[in-house]
């Protein structure tokens, strides 16, 4: 059953493939048959595979599928080859399966749109490219995948290429997250250079005999590798793409954007861990990035307008908590949160995106209001969503999932109480503004008519979506709720686990009810705010500090002062490129001597008997006298 | 009678140059193609004097495919300045002077 590996990543290329050749001759159920029903398929296959896996584990839990060499060079010689482990395991399904539920509902949401095939197209590139980055076996490969979905984030967040806008957005997602894969490539030389081959498995067993802990080398390898996670996830201080990454359509934001592509870098720290392990400065910094992210985008999710920003603040906040996990060790939390953010977000995206389509396009929270008796399955979804991404106690699967990263940073030995404040102040903050955003858009009176009300299509995964936010936490309940780390047992088998200092059983109960007072306090403010109106939103909207939190922290400012114009004013006093001097000197020779012999070209048959004459005589004495 | 080889080639070269301060000179296209023909025959002269100084087949050879040649040519030619002629009423080489650079 594990042969049929390879079956789930061809499935979407191939698919994309026919649909990017032959797109314009399928009628539009057919090309939505393909494009979703591959990822149906894959989804499948990867089920029956899981399934297989833990029933039956190979060797080592490590099961790699080779297909064929991809170079060799000098005894460096990447394959082709997919490498399955729990932690693959993990990405593949909610890859899979999270991308089949969106795949479905883009259907219905893009079946009126001009570029259905295409969109189809890019998605399928986009899910096989994933699945190359999570199957890799060496990170060549991975980085194939790796560039593979930044440009189908590219091309998807440009989808609608006509509105400038959106082309702008898309350069800028494509430019920022760059810089990170520079930093990464920069990486992946040194190892080359190092440990001579790019195997992730040769890198974890040989990284601990060549390097010291702490040794400079492997700080330079961890810290070049995080820069490519930075970018890739959009953490501080690349993290400026991803708000504006929202011009493309909201199945795009859900998958890419929230789901699968961000969390890209949590997968390749947790992939090599052994060298962040043996870099514990690095580490540190991994936590502090985290712990300061989800600081960082909370505050600018409380004050955005457009209902897709405020998402997308999010994502980057949530994405900081996994980053924190990272930091500390918690390798399989992070990843746990990762899944469970999966769900939830992808939620939130699809149900935000049924609400926009429902509105004329409507993204201004402001103007919508009132739809919860006007479209009550997607209020009710859309609630599930927000409660879980709040991590309201108990009930939902969020909570489960941050309160493990909550007490790793407090108890773990690498944890701290700094970085286990902040993320329960960022926890607060999270239930605040998610809250806000239920409220705004759901409660209070309606502001716009519907125009269109949502089918099967769309209503089917977001419910699927709803149920799995609820109960996907129960597969790792704390010691406090019965201790069934069923998901950390999964994973201890590819992931080290976190060391604890010894704290008690009291303790972390205690904590998970601090946990779950927070949400329920940011909960009540925001209902405060929102729903009682005892503090007008104007009052707030005319201070500084809300529109310093509502431009992102300045950052795009800052950027633009640092990088952009200087760029442009560079480009602008180069305009004559001085380098053009010497080619347009070689031009300006070449027309001249072009211009005399064109005086020659007389068009008189006379004189060009005489130049033959001539030539000849010449030709004939110099033959004859020299 | 014995003619020598120099006299031959100066004839040749005589009429060569003829032909050529015709090709040269005149602006009719029909005379510069009479012209040419002089040419050819002074080259076919000279073949064919030299064929028999050193008593070889090899000139009358060249003569005759020369011959055939300037045949074809004047053919051609002629057909060509026919059409010239239909086209712009003029036989002036000076004055066809389009495919000047």
């Amino acid at each position: 059953m594990l042969n049929l590996l390879w079956i789930v990543p061809a499935l979407p290329f191939l698919s994309f493939l026919i649909l990017a050749v032959l797109g314009k001759r399928f009628t539009l159920k057919a090309a939505s048959i393909l494009g979703a029903g591959s990822i149906g398929i894959s989804a499948f296959i990867t089920l029956l595979i899981g399934i297989s896996f833990i029933s039956n584990p190979p060797a080592d839990h490590i099961f790699v599928q080779t297909l064929w060499t991809w170079i060799n060079v000098a005894g460096f010689n990447p394959s082709i080859s997919f490498y399955l482990d729990p932690l693959s395991i993990v990405f593949m399904f909610v890859v899979t399966f999270v991308g089949f539920l969106i795949h479905l509902y883009s259907v219905e949401f893009m079946y009126e749109e001009e570029g259905f095939t295409r969109f189809f197209a890019y998605m399928n590139l986009f899910v096989g490219s994933m699945l190359t980055l999570v199957l890799a076996d060496n990170l060549l490969l991975l980085y194939l995948g790796w560039e593979g979905v930044g440009l189908c984030s590219y091309l998807l967040i440009g989808f609608w290429y006509k509105d400038s806008v959106n082309g702008a957005a898309a350069q800028k997602a494509f430019i920022v997250t760059r810089v990170g894969d520079t930093a990464m490539a920069i990486g992946l030389f040194l190892l080359v250079a190092n440990l001579g081959t790019l195997n992730i498995k040769d890198i974890l067993s040989k990284a601990p005999e060549t390097w010291a802990q702490g040794s400079s080398l492997a700080t330079a390898v961890a810290l070049l590798l995080l820069g490519g996670a930075l970018g890739k996830s959009a953490q501080l201080p690349l993290q400026t793409w991803l708000p504006d990454a929202m011009a493309g359509p909201s199945p795009v934001s859900a998958l890419i954007h929230a789901a699968t592509m961000v969390t890209a870098g949590v997968y390749l720290i947790a992939r090599t861990n052994a060298l962040f392990i043996l870099a514990p400065d690095v580490q540190q910094l991994v936590a502090v990035i985290g712990a300061a992210t989800l600081l960082v985008a909370g505050f600018s999710a409380l004050t955005q307008h457009d209902i897709k920003r405020v998402l997308a603040y999010s994502t980057i906040s949530q994405i900081g908590y996994m980053f924190l996990a990272l930091g500390v060790g918690a390798f399989s939390a992070a990843v746990f949160h990762f899944m469970i953010h999966a769900f939830f977000k992808a939620l939130l995206f699809l149900a935000a995106g049924a609400v926009i389509i429902s509105l004329h396009h409507e993204h201004n929270m402001f103007k919508m209001g009132g739809l919860k008796t006007k479209m009550p399955l997607i209020y009710w979804t859309f609630l599930i969503g927000s409660a879980s991404l709040a991590s309201l106690p108990l009930i939902t699967a969020g909570f489960y999932s941050k309160d493990l990263i909550l007490w790793t940073a407090w108890s773990g030995t690498k944890g701290s109480t700094w970085l286990w404040a902040a993320g329960l102040f960022g926890a607060f903050i999270t239930a605040i503004y998610t809250f806000r955003m239920v409220f705004i858009t759901f409660l209070g009176e309606q502001r716009t008519e519907i125009s269109h009300t949502s089918g099967n299509l769309i209503k089917v995964p977001l419910v699927i979506l709803a149920v799995l936010s609820l109960i996907g936490g129960f597969i790792e309940l704390p010691g406090t709720l019965g201790h069934l780390p069923l998901f950390s047992g999964f994973l201890e088998n590819a992931l080290p686990s976190v060391s604890l200092t010894g704290k008690s059983i009291l303790q972390e109960g205690i904590f998970q009810i601090i946990a779950g007072i927070t949400a329920l306090a940011g909960l009540y403010i925001s209902y405060l705010l929102y729903v009682r109106r005892n503090i007008s939103e104007e009052r707030f909207s005319k201070g500084a500090l809300h529109r310093f939190f509502y431009s992102g922290w300045g950052f795009d400012w800052l950027y633009d002062r640092l990088f952009v114009k200087p760029a442009i004013f560079l480009a602008y006093i180069n305009r004559n490129d001085f380098i053009d001097l010497f080619y347009n000197g070689i031009a300006a020779v070449t027309s001249f001597i072009h211009k005399l012999l064109s005086k020659t070209q007389t068009g008189r048959l006379r004189w060009y008997a005489m130049g033959i004459a001539v030539g000849a005589i010449l030709t004939i004495t110099i033959i004859v006298f020299l | 009678m014995n003619i020598s080889l120099e006299i031959n080639l100066a004839l040749a070269g005589i009429l060569f140059l003829i032909g050529l301060i015709g090709v040269m000179v005149r602006r009719n296209i029909v005379f510069m193609l009479m012209s040419i023909e002089i040419m050819l025959n002074a080259s076919g002269l000279a073949f064919v004097a030299a064929g028999s100084k050193w008593m070889q087949a090899d000139g009358q050879v060249m003569f005759i495919f020369i011959l055939t040649m300037a045949a074809a040519e004047v053919s051609v030619a002629l057909a060509l300045i026919l059409k010239i002629f239909g086209r712009t009423k003029t036989l002036d080489a000076d004055l066809l002077d389009k495919m000047k650079g």
